[in-house]
């Protein structure tokens, strides 16, 4: 999934797949939700595809990241297996954690992910370990944290941009700026303009579309090579929109109806599409074929979790290392 | 274990342990507020930064939960981070770190990461340093599935422990005793490594074990000095840790002298002392000839005044006379 030295046609279309993947990934975990299958909470990122994709399409193996409780598409993007990721969410023994964990504790080292996280804001220093370790290791690696708009109301995130900011550490912060923490509106509950932050840190901001991928990618693709000759920190706010509510079970009567249609006709996968077919790169059968693969895909994702085992190892096993 | 002959302080067996692995380790770091060129403000990490250098000895601003943070983060990643919270009470600010993030890792992840971090952080009631800047929550930590807990309360024990905690592949919560950083006494070599998890015999006795832990292990020293010259044989257990706590030897002390007093450098109320006189009547009821007491910090914050401060913490003449009263059976009023 992550694009190395692919063409720019070819990276486009990963892109596009990746975004596809992701969400038809929580569409059926939104399905399994509303049939009782999954335990607990679990929070969707339908809408916000563009950022997992264009981000983590930008990134190199070596490279990690740290993750927030909407992290299935982050997961995806870094190249999980969705047969996994899915069991994870279902709490079954195939899991990433062996369902120890569930939606919003995915780990998978071997692709460089620290995890989803359960505390607003708690990739943001993970994140900057991660990359105080790649700065120590001296390989040009870098690391990035994700974290929406309100955990930049966090005090550990705004700690955590000073010490980025003044060690030059290789750390790409990425708001999910999608304009709601859970039920509340940002605006309600933050003074000051929340990119303008950036700047008191000496941060460079750049303030970007998280509804196009490749506006995502280039941004992040700009960073992370700054990143990586020791340009320091950069901060992307990615403006999304959550199609899906905070949690799978959310009605999201808070949301405006006018505001949420005309975020969703800036959908960013049909607007990857159209650019894909407007470029000629892709044609309408083309790209259904392969839709139709990744529905396959998540299809039999979605299967083999149901048919997986629920966990019965001893509880204690795995406590300490 | 290579005896140095030296005698070195409490502080500087630790900072040995620090340069040591730090000199064996190229992933082991120093992380924290006036570490660095500074040398710590009880002048506890002297010279590390001029050997070191700032790669590898980070002053940090006063951001406690992000550097903690941070640490958990390196050392997810290869690192094996060493950080220092100044003073005990203000690890407070990093607990969603310890306890959300560091303590749950290995588990959530299915062994998939691992935190090898030590935070060490000074506590102590004895220098009027006030509430704010003297209570020990080592019990906290203990209470945390995932977490270690160690606590040496010598020159020996604090460089050979910091050694085996920073070895260790979990994070691990350090407490030094702050009263404790100009005792002196010889140390171990570099190869002699303490894992946590192993108490000491620090006095063998027959008539009652004095099961203590950091800075009532010298008070319970004192006591059996006192008790000895009374015809009473106390033994002094030295817990070290508490996570993972030496069950054999408390088995076995217990079961020898069949009388145990815990003693415990922090607060009475849910503490640790409540864990082990619990775990003390599960490993031993049937031998116990008296029933389990514990004497530990008064149930308030640490107050400024020398005056009342020296009142949280028993001294070796109350837990002499508590240990008595235990062993002839006789009556006594509260002794703390």
């Amino acid at each position: 999934m992550q694009a190395r030295r692919l063409p720019a046609e070819q990276a486009m279309l990963a892109r596009y797949r990746a975004m596809v993947l992701i969400r038809r990934f929580e569409e059926r975990v939104q399905s399994l939700f509303r049939a009782g299958r999954v335990p607990g909470l679990t929070h969707l990122c339908i809408g916000q595809e563009a950022v997992a994709a264009g981000v983590c399409s930008a990134l190199r193996p070596g490279d990690r990241i740290a993750s927030t409780h909407r992290g299935h598409g982050h997961s995806l993007a870094m190249g999980a297996d969705p047969d996994r990721l899915m069991a994870e969410i279902l709490g079954r023994e195939t899991g990433y954690g062996g369902g120890r964990g569930g939606s919003m504790h995915v780990f998978d080292a071997a692709n460089g992910n620290l995890g989803t996280n359960g505390i607003v804001g708690g990739a943001v220093p993970l994140g900057l370990g991660a990359a105080l370790a790649a700065r120590n290791a001296g390989k040009g690696a870098v690391a990035v944290a994700f974290f929406g708009d309100g955990a930049m109301n966090q005090g550990v995130v705004l700690e955590c941009f000073n010490m980025a900011a003044l060690w030059r550490l290789p750390l790409i912060l990425v708001c999910e700026h999608n304009g709601y923490g859970e039920f509340t509106a940002s605006d309600d509950v933050t003074a000051g303009e929340l990119s303008a932050r950036g700047a008191a840190f000496d941060l460079p901001v750049q303030d970007i579309d998280g509804m196009d991928v490749e506006a995502v990618h280039q941004a992040t693709a700009a960073a992370v090579d700054s990143a990586r000759q020791g340009g320091g920190p950069g901060l992307l706010f990615c403006r999304a929109w959550r199609f899906s509510g905070h949690h799978a079970g959310d009605g999201q009567d808070y949301k405006d109806d006018a505001e949420s249609r005309a975020w969703r006709a800036r959908d960013p996968i049909p607007r990857q599409r159209a650019r894909l077919i407007d470029e000629g790169l892709e044609t309408d059968e083309s790209l259904t074929a392969l839709e139709a693969e990744i529905s396959d895909r998540v299809q039999a994702a979605a299967r083999r979790a149901l048919g997986a085992p629920e966990p019965s190892g001893p509880l204690h096993e795995k406590l300490f290392a | 274990m290579t005896a140095t002959q030296t005698q070195v302080t409490f502080r500087e067996a630790v900072i040995e342990a620090l340069a040591e692995e730090m000199a064996r380790d190229r992933n082991v770091l120093l992380i924290g507020e006036d570490v660095g060129a500074a040398g710590g403000v009880f002048h506890q990490t002297k010279g590390l930064f001029d050997q070191f250098g700032p790669i590898r000895v980070i002053d940090t601003p006063i951001s406690e939960a992000g550097f903690i943070g941070m640490a958990v983060g390196a050392a997810m990643s290869g690192l094996r981070p060493v950080t220092e919270v100044m003073f005990g009470d203000f690890i407070t600010l990093g607990m969603d770190l310890l306890v959300n993030q560091a303590a749950k890792v290995h588990w959530m992840s299915d062994g998939q990461y691992r935190v090898p971090l030590v935070v060490r952080t000074a506590v102590g009631i004895g220098a009027a340093t006030g509430p704010q800047h003297a209570q020990s929550f080592h019990a906290w930590f203990a209470h945390v599935p995932g977490l270690k807990v160690v606590f040496p309360s010598n020159p020996a024990d604090a460089k050979a422990l910091m050694k085996g905690a920073i070895r260790d592949d979990n994070p691990v919560i350090f407490f030094e005793d702050r009263m404790s950083y100009g005792m002196r006494g010889s140390v171990g070599g570099a190869d002699h490594v303490l894992p946590p998890g192993q108490a000491a015999v620090a006095r063998p006795g027959r008539d009652i074990s004095l099961i203590a832990l950091g800075q009532m292990v010298p008070r319970a020293l004192d006591a059996a000095t006192r008790l000895a010259s009374a015809g009473i044989e106390a033994e002094v257990i030295d817990l070290r840790s508490l996570v993972p706590l030496d069950e054999g030897i408390i088995a076995q002390t217990v079961r020898r002298t069949n009388r145990a007093l815990v003693l415990d450098p922090g607060c009475i109320g849910f503490g640790a002392s409540a864990e082990i006189a619990a775990r003390v009547q599960e490993l031993a009821f049937d031998w116990l000839d008296a029933p389990v007491a514990r004497m530990g910090a008064a149930q308030v914050p640490v107050p400024f005044s020398p005056a009342l401060e020296s009142r949280v913490l028993p001294d070796g003449a109350a837990i002499a006379a508590r240990a008595a009263a235990m062993v002839t059976g006789r009556q006594e009023g509260e002794a703390a």
